[in-house]
């Protein structure tokens, strides 16, 4: 039994363990103390002083944040001085605030533009020095602006707490100090992962992801029969969307997505889900195959492309163990400009590929060498972030909610339940399971739910027993759980077999292009992958088609074009290679 | 064949730093808060070459494992830290009470524009660095402004040309006998 500390908060007498904090201690009588700073799944910071308090007995304001309680403590949230004290220091960092809400990407959805409303800054009292830095637009993925930072350290924070990469850092002091990569280099030029957590816990417009929607009003509007434009949203996009038009998170709509999409002027659009089974073909194959004694053990999935910039640049020792297999999205796009093209009489650079992303590191694996047509064309001419397209929704007018339910064109569009989930952490591990599981045992049966895979945790490891052979699996999200999984393979204590790793901590539903989440809920909360994921693991098991080896288009597709799972040219089309690339990241 | 390029990286960044240094960071490496060290470490590399330029923090961060967004952080909080190479002579301009009331202020103003160059800069010739100090103990002189060892003071802005020609002449001049 912890030690109870009783206290009051604005008269109201409170028992709470020793060791709690005020604001914690505050939120259980219901007391919503401002804040900016504080994020409850990061470290203190106690930068803002948004979250003062008056304590008796103390003639300074202390912060409530990191204060913990004590016995016979009397805390006051609201006091004419306190509530004046809170507004001069919003006021204070809007002062050194672009006056640009109405134009900024975040309007609406800005933690420090909802702090000024309610604590109820009408005017702008101080007019004083303001800092002045260019936009950093020079990263594929992730766009900063230090003129919009308050210097709040969530970045940072989340960027070495959550996903281990350290990338960010205040530089400089004082009126001076900016936060940025190593020397304040370009973002290209900086150890990045571009996972993009630093956008999603940004409280203003700080971070952002790298505009696309520009290039995709303009092949939309290109004149008709010019270009064939076809769109694939990731399987985390219809758990997620729906957020952005009001309705409440875990809502599964991806009927009225294609709905959407197909309004947008999109010519055909297919799923991402067919590239997800068709990722589990082949990387189950490579994984019997390794199994089988053809190269290392354990196999690592490769189809988070922030995970694949963080075996590049932290551990590139691990790269041969890291499947060949191209992301859902990046064999998908190329079938859509080869096998696609082909059926359809067209020239691939007559076809402009969209896609769909929970992400931000897409739009950078989009951009990448490897993953172009001979002519460096890429397959992928477009990747738009879930909250990209709901703007694009939004802004042609589309009533999202009300729209009726559509179905993905053939045969790029036929997908299973397994391709599903996906999106969520240990999905792309089930999805694998339940193929190699049919593939090892010979029965068409297998089992289709894997219970140990499910589930946020950061890092979940089991041993499956199939055909009498123990698999050893784990499945990480949050490059800090990776790095837990990687020494540890490295060390050698235990023979995994098969290992997932997603960037982002929750997996794709959680990613650096999803929806911001609702006032009510913080960025990093379990519950919000959680309930997107739940919306996957519905719509899976809803679907006919549980396996992605029982897909019919899938087995069309090597009967017509590719031959051989892991064959000639499958290798060709959907397999890449990774190197070790630059600067090195300290792990 | 190997895809792991950290013996490339380790050897480069053993050869950007003096032998010492990495010996140091050898010696700490793997001890509880090694990267505690950090600031120990900056301050040797710029004892022995001035200033920290990027390859050296890129290796310290390197060969000591310490995020190299943190070691250029505290690199650039503390003044005492010199992210360029400083020039053949150093300027320090007293901005202490007693200089400041007596005018420092019109003394830098007159040093920057004869320099064309900023507090913290260095000149494009590579002879004048220009900083700023607090309190140099000879109040009775003030203002007073230092250059290398030598105080001088008190100064107006009309004595700072005559003052900076010295030097540019003694730098440019003969070279002087070697003394034994």
């Amino acid at each position: 039994m912890p030690t109870m500390i009783n206290l009051t908060i604005d008269q109201e007498p409170i028992q709470v363990p020793a060791g709690t904090t005020v604001l914690k201690a505050a939120e259980q009588l219901g007391i919503h103390i401002p804040r900016l700073c504080y994020h409850p799944n990061l470290s203190l910071e106690g930068a803002c002083r948004v979250c003062v308090v008056q304590v008796e007995g103390f003639n300074h304001f202390l912060t409530a944040c990191g204060q913990e309680v004590w016995e016979g403590m009397a805390v006051q949230t609201n006091s004419p001085q306190i509530r004046q004290a809170r507004r001069d220091i919003v006021e204070l960092l809007l002062d050194n605030h672009p006056k640009d809400c109405q134009t900024c990407d975040r309007d609406g959805q800005c933690e420090l533009q909802k702090q000024a409303y309610r604590l109820g800054i009408r005017e702008r009292l101080f007019e004083g020095k303001r800092k002045c830095y260019p936009v950093d637009d020079s990263s594929a993925s992730v766009v900063r602006t230090p003129e919009k930072c308050i210097l709040c350290g969530r970045c940072v924070r989340v960027c070495e707490e959550v996903q281990g990469v350290h990338n960010l850092s205040q530089h400089g002091r004082g009126f001076e100090t900016v936060v940025g990569p190593a020397n304040l280099a370009h973002m290209d030029d900086s150890a990045c992962i571009m996972c993009g957590q630093c956008i999603n816990v940004c409280p203003t417009a700080a971070f952002l992801e790298k505009d696309h929607t520009e290039r995709v009003w303009d092949a939309l509007s290109l004149p008709r029969g010019l270009k064939h434009i076809v769109v694939q949203p990731a399987p985390s996009i219809r758990a997620a969307i729906g957020e952005c038009f009001g309705m409440p998170i875990g809502t599964p709509v991806t009927g009225k997505l294609v709905t959407a999409l197909r309004r947008l002027g999109f010519d055909a659009v297919f799923d991402t889900n067919f590239g997800a089974d068709l990722t589990i073909i082949e990387e189950a194959s490579e994984f019997l195959r390794r199994m089988g004694g053809e190269g290392p053990l354990p196999l690592l999935t490769s189809c988070s492309p922030g995970w694949v910039n963080f075996l590049e640049k932290f551990y590139p020792e691990m790269i041969p163990f890291t499947s060949t297999c191209k992301s859902p999205m990046s064999m998908l796009s190329t079938l859509m400009k080869t096998y696609y093209a082909e059926k359809k009489g067209l020239k691939p650079e007559e076809i402009y590929v969209v896609a769909i992303m929970p992400c931000v590191a897409k739009k950078y694996e989009a951009a990448r060498p490897e993953h172009a047509m001979a002519d460096g064309t890429p397959y992928t001419d477009a990747v738009l972030t879930t909250r990209e397209l709901a703007w694009m929704i939004k802004s042609y007018g589309i009533d999202f909610v009300n729209l009726p339910d559509g179905e993905f064109d053939r045969p790029l569009g036929i997908s299973s339940g397994a391709a599903d989930i996906f999106g969520a952490t240990g999905g792309v591990m089930e999805a694998a399971l339940r193929t190699a599981a049919v593939k090892l045992t010979g029965e068409e049966l297998g089992p289709l739910v894997f219970e140990d895979v499910r589930g946020v945790t950061g890092l979940k490891e089991a041993t499956i027993h199939i055909a009498g052979i123990d698999v050893n699996i784990a499945v990480s999200n949050g490059l800090t759980n990776a790095k837990t999984i990687l020494d540890k393979i490295k060390k050698g204590d235990k023979q995994y077999h098969l290992v997932e790793i997603m960037a982002c901590p929750g997996g794709c539903v959680a990613g650096g292009g999803q929806p911001y989440p609702p006032l009510d809920m913080d960025v990093l909360d379990p519950q919000l992958p959680m309930l997107r994921s739940k919306a996957l693991y519905q719509i899976d098991s809803d679907k006919q088609l549980r396996r992605s080896h029982e897909n019919p288009a899938i087995e069309h597709l090597y009967q017509d074009y590719l031959g051989e799972p892991n064959g000639e040219k499958a290798h060709h089309l959907l397999h890449t290679h990774y190197q070790a690339s630059l600067p090195r990241g300290i792990r | 064949m190997t895809t792991d390029n950290w013996s490339e990286i380790k050897a480069a960044c053993e050869a950007a730093l003096p032998a010492d240094v990495v010996a140091f960071i050898a010696r700490h490496q793997g001890t509880v808060h090694s990267e505690s060290q950090l600031i120990a470490i900056l301050h040797m590399v710029q004892a022995s070459s001035g200033y920290l330029s990027r390859e050296q923090m890129n290796a310290v961060a390197q060969l000591a494992q310490i995020p190299l967004a943190k070691v250029t952080g505290v690199a650039t909080f503390y003044h005492y830290f010199r992210l360029h190479p400083r020039g053949k002579h150093m300027i320090n301009v007293c901005l202490g009470t007693a200089c400041y009331v007596k005018g420092a202020d019109k003394i830098g103003q007159r040093l920057m524009s004869d320099l064309g160059i900023h507090f913290g800069e260095t000149t494009k010739d590579g002879l004048f660095s220009l900083e700023s100090t607090r309190c140099l103990g000879t109040c009775g002189l003030a203002p007073v402004i230092m250059i290398d060892d030598q105080v001088h003071g008190p100064v107006t802005p009309g004595d700072i040309t005559t003052i900076l020609d010295k030097y540019v002449k003694k730098s440019k001049g003969p070279k002087a006998p070697v003394q034994i």
